[in-house]
């Protein structure tokens, strides 16, 4: 029979513990799950990388709904328990939910420590746990205004450097005298001081707050000696306290945390307890890797099998800020016992400490460069012996034994046992072989098999680099393609470090993101051009000389050098005066072909490129404006005549196909962006092979995605069926801002389609009616700036200069 | 050899280029994001495209038809291809710029 497991809480201890569950006791259990947070299973460490903007909340989500179904577990999202009755063996929340259980884990974590200090009840006030702390943090980050972080500590600094790398003025006020006190010695915390001010983040150290002042919202901070600082959001990052108060009603022994055995179990035989709320030998926990060590307890004893134990271990911690290196571990006060071996380099800004008793390492700082730490937290652990290697020993590892290593040797070097991955506890010998027996070729399958890597992703380097060990060349580190030759980086970093960073010129994107070339190349550059142009539509402005000669002079350049000129057609119906003007053009500038279109319009081709104006000016007498032939941007919206004419049609196609044209031209998108609208099934507008496509039937409309009649040919995916025309306009937009947002320069939406899963795309368009809105917002606003016809600009004057000769030299010209 | 008058530095854009007509053909004039200037035949080695039409990044520019990436210094083709345009000299008198020309190629016409 089964037995019922009730969880409380829901974070990443109990996560871990589930899946040890699973793995050894499958089907022992009815599981349910009750999670005071409105939401499933994520990565709190990496809240940090989701408030700088480097990830997003679904990139960090550990399991997915769909996880809970496949294993059968009921998971209660928003209940917060409020009761156990451990005589009748049940639980209940605060939404009236009463459960019983055979046996009950409590992870109810830990809150934020609040300051006693008066006005912390201000609106305006926050902590830094969950992911409504990031989403508070990040809406008053709009406003660009005054931020205060209390607390110079992991969290605090965390979320110091993302809010200012939202635009935010931050201050952060520590009370000890140097920043990271507790992880770090003080030299250290001077050199990362230097570095976050240095990013324009003031730091008050020896800072005591005595109130939060504010009439009705929050205006400031008072310091104890009189200093009063501005702000609008005060974060309050001073601290943690295990969230024991439902176990102590419960009547269960609680010190600081709640009391277990090295077990994991309670003080009643049928509760264990883990995570953040678990003191355990004395000790709470707030790092990840000794949380996840109790999960691993706790699975065991809970799948029968006995003598697993908890043991203590130093973590190493370290600061998920980009761009700053530091790693601290064990035990680095001074004392008389205690020697230590210290290396500076003021220039690169490297200071390194080693704290030694009895020529074994028992702690660590290392600022500025950190690759050597899991070397350091190798020799402590094991209590090595240091004294033969002593004089070179703070070099680090490559020192060791003549010659310098390269990092690869340095890694091969290191024994089966050493650990990799300090958050899940994984060792160098447990990578390798599991690469091995499982064949896995990539980083995600490692992550997935091993763990290594798949929490805060700080040895991810290494972890790579012991995939190169293991496969050899079959490897490829960089399965990320980097974006040319000018960037290590790939285009999806490059986007997301351009958001994050708030990058707003090529030059800035070059200087902060490291370019090896002093002004890229042509591949990178088209496309930096496009992420700024797409991502700061009101404050970027284009650069020319970045794009390719056709979005420059706004026709298509032939083999000869002459240029081919589309003029818009809406939906692909003309009339005669239209007709006739491009006749009269045809004439009087001797064209030499006039072709019809796959996209139903005509092409003038084989123009001078100074006739250009002079053409454009006439085709624009008749109304028309650029068909942006050439633009990697929308291009045309092919229309069958549809239900006014066709005895078959069903919807006013052509009506459609005009006011999508007549709503999206002029938008930039990744690649070139063709459209049509078929009045029924049959097809005529050829829908169902473009990039959006509509087939109009009785019942509304038909929208299609991610064809391909080009390079590859793919008929399209349908994205859903809408009932009107608005919103069909409104899925479609949505559905190309998403794709402009997140697909990489030159990528056709079936690529990005395909990488992203089509399932993805339905759900946030079909499903989510705010991020549709969100989408279609953002893709207005950014028309407000692209709805400009390039060739009227032209014909009045812009860029006089592309379309003349410098100079003409030879024809009855005298030589100087 | 001749220098011929065709104008001023500021004439032509950063990372850009105008193109000379002469009777022997175009002539390609590039302004480098450092202020440097180049000239050389407005004709890639591979296919003839107009090289004054391509993107300008550091000493090179990228032919607009083909992505042939020729150096402005010597007009000779980098990376894997294989070939040379003709530089011009080209001389900069405080922002007044001239080419050099043969009197034959000047003659000619």
């Amino acid at each position: 029979m089964t037995e019922k497991l009730v969880i409380i809480g829901n974070g990443m201890a109990p996560g871990r513990m589930l899946e040890h569950l699973l793995e050894k006791a499958p089907g022992r259990y009815d599981v349910t799950i009750f999670n005071a947070e409105p939401r499933v299973n994520y990565d709190r460490i990496m809240l940090s990388p989701v408030l700088s903007g480097e990830k997003d909340y679904e990139e960090i989500i550990i399991h997915g709904d769909g996880w809970y179904i496949k294993h059968g577990i009921t998971l209660y999202k928003g209940h917060r328990i409020v009761a156990i009755d451990r005589g009748a063996k049940t639980v209940t929340s605060d939404h009236g939910v009463t459960e019983s259980y055979d046996k009950l884990v409590i992870a109810t974590g830990s809150v934020p420590f609040i300051l006693p200090v008066p006005g912390k009840e201000l609106p305006g006030v926050i902590t830094y746990r969950d992911l409504d702390d990031v989403q508070a943090m990040l809406l008053a980050a709009q406003s660009r205004e005054k931020a205060v972080v209390i607390g110079g500590g992991l969290l605090g600094l965390e979320a110091a450097a993302g809010l200012a790398g939202r635009g935010m003025d931050v201050t952060v006020l520590h009370v000890m005298p140097t920043l990271m006190d507790r992880q770090l010695d003080p030299a250290a915390g001077y050199l990362l001081q230097k570095e976050l001010e240095g990013r324009g983040i003031k730091i008050l150290c020896k800072a005591n707050t005595k109130a939060i002042i504010g009439n009705g919202k929050v205006e400031g901070i008072e310091l104890e000696d009189g200093r009063i600082i501005p702000a609008t959001l005060v974060v309050m990052a001073v601290g943690i306290r295990p969230s024991v108060g439902l176990a102590r009603e419960a009547g269960l022994a609680i010190n600081r945390g709640i009391v277990v055995d090295h077990g994991m179990q309670t003080s009643d035989g049928s509760i264990w307890a883990l995570g953040e709320c678990a003191e355990v030998g004395g000790m709470v926990y707030g790092l990840v890797a000794p949380l996840y060590e109790m999960a691993r307890v706790a699975a065991s004893h809970l799948a029968g099998e006995q003598g697993a134990a908890f043991v203590h271990s130093d973590t190493p911690t370290k600061l998920k800020v980009t761009g700053i290196e530091l790693f601290s571990l064990g035990d680095f006060a001074d004392g008389d016992d205690r020697e230590e071996i210290v290396l500076r380099d003021a220039s690169a800004g490297v200071y390194k400490r080693l704290v030694l008793k009895g020529n074994r390492i028992i702690g660590t700082v290392l600022y500025g460069e950190t690759a050597d730490g899991a070397w350091f937290n190798d020799l402590k652990k094991k209590q090595i012996d240091i004294s033969e290697m002593r004089e070179t020993l703070i070099f680090g590892q490559a020192y060791q034994g003549g010659a310098p290593l390269d990092p690869m040797a340095a890694v091969a070097a290191l024994p089966d046992d050493a650990e990799i991955c300090g958050c899940n506890g994984v060792c160098k010998g447990r990578i390798v072989s599991t690469i091995t027996e499982k064949g896995l070729t990539s980083l995600d399958d490692v992550r997935a098999h091993t763990k290594a890597s798949a929490s805060c992703g700080s040895c991810t380097g290494l972890v790579e680099q012991l995939m190169t060990l293991t496969l050899g060349d079959s490897y490829n580190p960089a399965a990320v393609q980097p974006m040319c030759g000018c960037t290590d980086l790939g285009h999806d970093d490059v986007r997301r470090l351009i958001k994050a960073k708030g990058l707003k010129t090529i030059p800035a994107v070059m200087q902060e993101l490291e370019w090896k070339t002093s002004c890229g190349c042509a591949k990178c550059r088209p496309a930096l051009n496009y992420y700024l142009v797409c991502d700061w539509p009101d404050e970027y402005a284009d650069d020319y000389q970045s794009r390719y000669i056709n979005e420059r002079v706004h026709a298509n350049i032939q083999k000869d050098g002459t240029y081919s000129v589309v003029p818009r057609m809406w939906g692909g119906v003309t009339n005669s005066g239209e007709l006739r003007a491009i006749a009269d053009v045809v004439d009087k500038f001797e064209i030499p072909l006039v072709k019809v279109t796959g996209g139903q319009r005509i092409d003038l081709l084989g123009i001078e490129k100074e006739d250009l104006p002079a053409v454009w000016a006439d085709l624009g007498k008749a109304g028309f404006i650029s068909g942006q032939a050439y633009a990697k941007g929308l291009r045309t919206v092919k229309t069958c005549v549809g239900s006014d004419w066709c005895r078959f049609g069903t919807q006013d196609s052509t009506g459609l196909g005009i006011r999508i044209e007549k709503f999206m031209w002029g938008s930039w998108t990744p690649a070139k962006l063709k459209m049509a609208v078929s009045g029924c099934p049959r097809n005529c507008a050829e829908a169902t092979c473009k990039d959006i496509g509509v087939i109009c039937v009785d019942s509304g409309f038909e929208i299609h995605f991610a064809g391909a009649a080009g390079l590859d040919i793919k008929g399209t995916e349908v994205l859903g069926l809408v009932k009107s025309e608005d919103e069909a306009l409104e899925h479609i937009v949505a559905l190309t801002q998403m794709y402009r947002e997140q697909a990489r320069y030159l990528e056709r939406i079936y690529k990005w389609a395909k990488r992203i899963g089509l399932d993805e795309i339905r759900r946030q368009i079909m499903g989510d009616a705010d991020k549709r809105k969100a989408y279609y917002d953002r893709f207005v606003f950014s028309q407000k700036f692209a709805q400009v016809d390039p060739w009227s600009e032209r014909v009045s004057g812009k860029d006089k200069h592309e379309f003349r000769p410098m100079a003409t030299i030879g024809y009855g010209q005298a030589a100087e | 050899m001749n220098w011929f008058a065709i104008g001023n530095i500021a004439d032509i854009p950063l990372r850009g280029a105008r193109c000379v007509k002469t009777p022997q053909g175009k002539i390609a004039v590039f302004r480098t994001a450092e202020n440097e200037v180049f000239a050389i035949e407005d004709h890639c080695p591979h296919k003839g495209g107009p090289l004054s039409q391509g993107i300008v990044h550091a000493k090179a520019v990228t032919c607009p038809l083909h992505n042939w990436v020729i150096s402005l210094e010597t007009g000779t083709a980098l990376g894997a291809d294989e070939g040379a345009v003709k530089t011009i000299a080209l001389k900069n008198d405080g922002g007044a710029l001239f080419i050099a020309l043969e009197d034959l190629m000047v003659a000619a016409e």
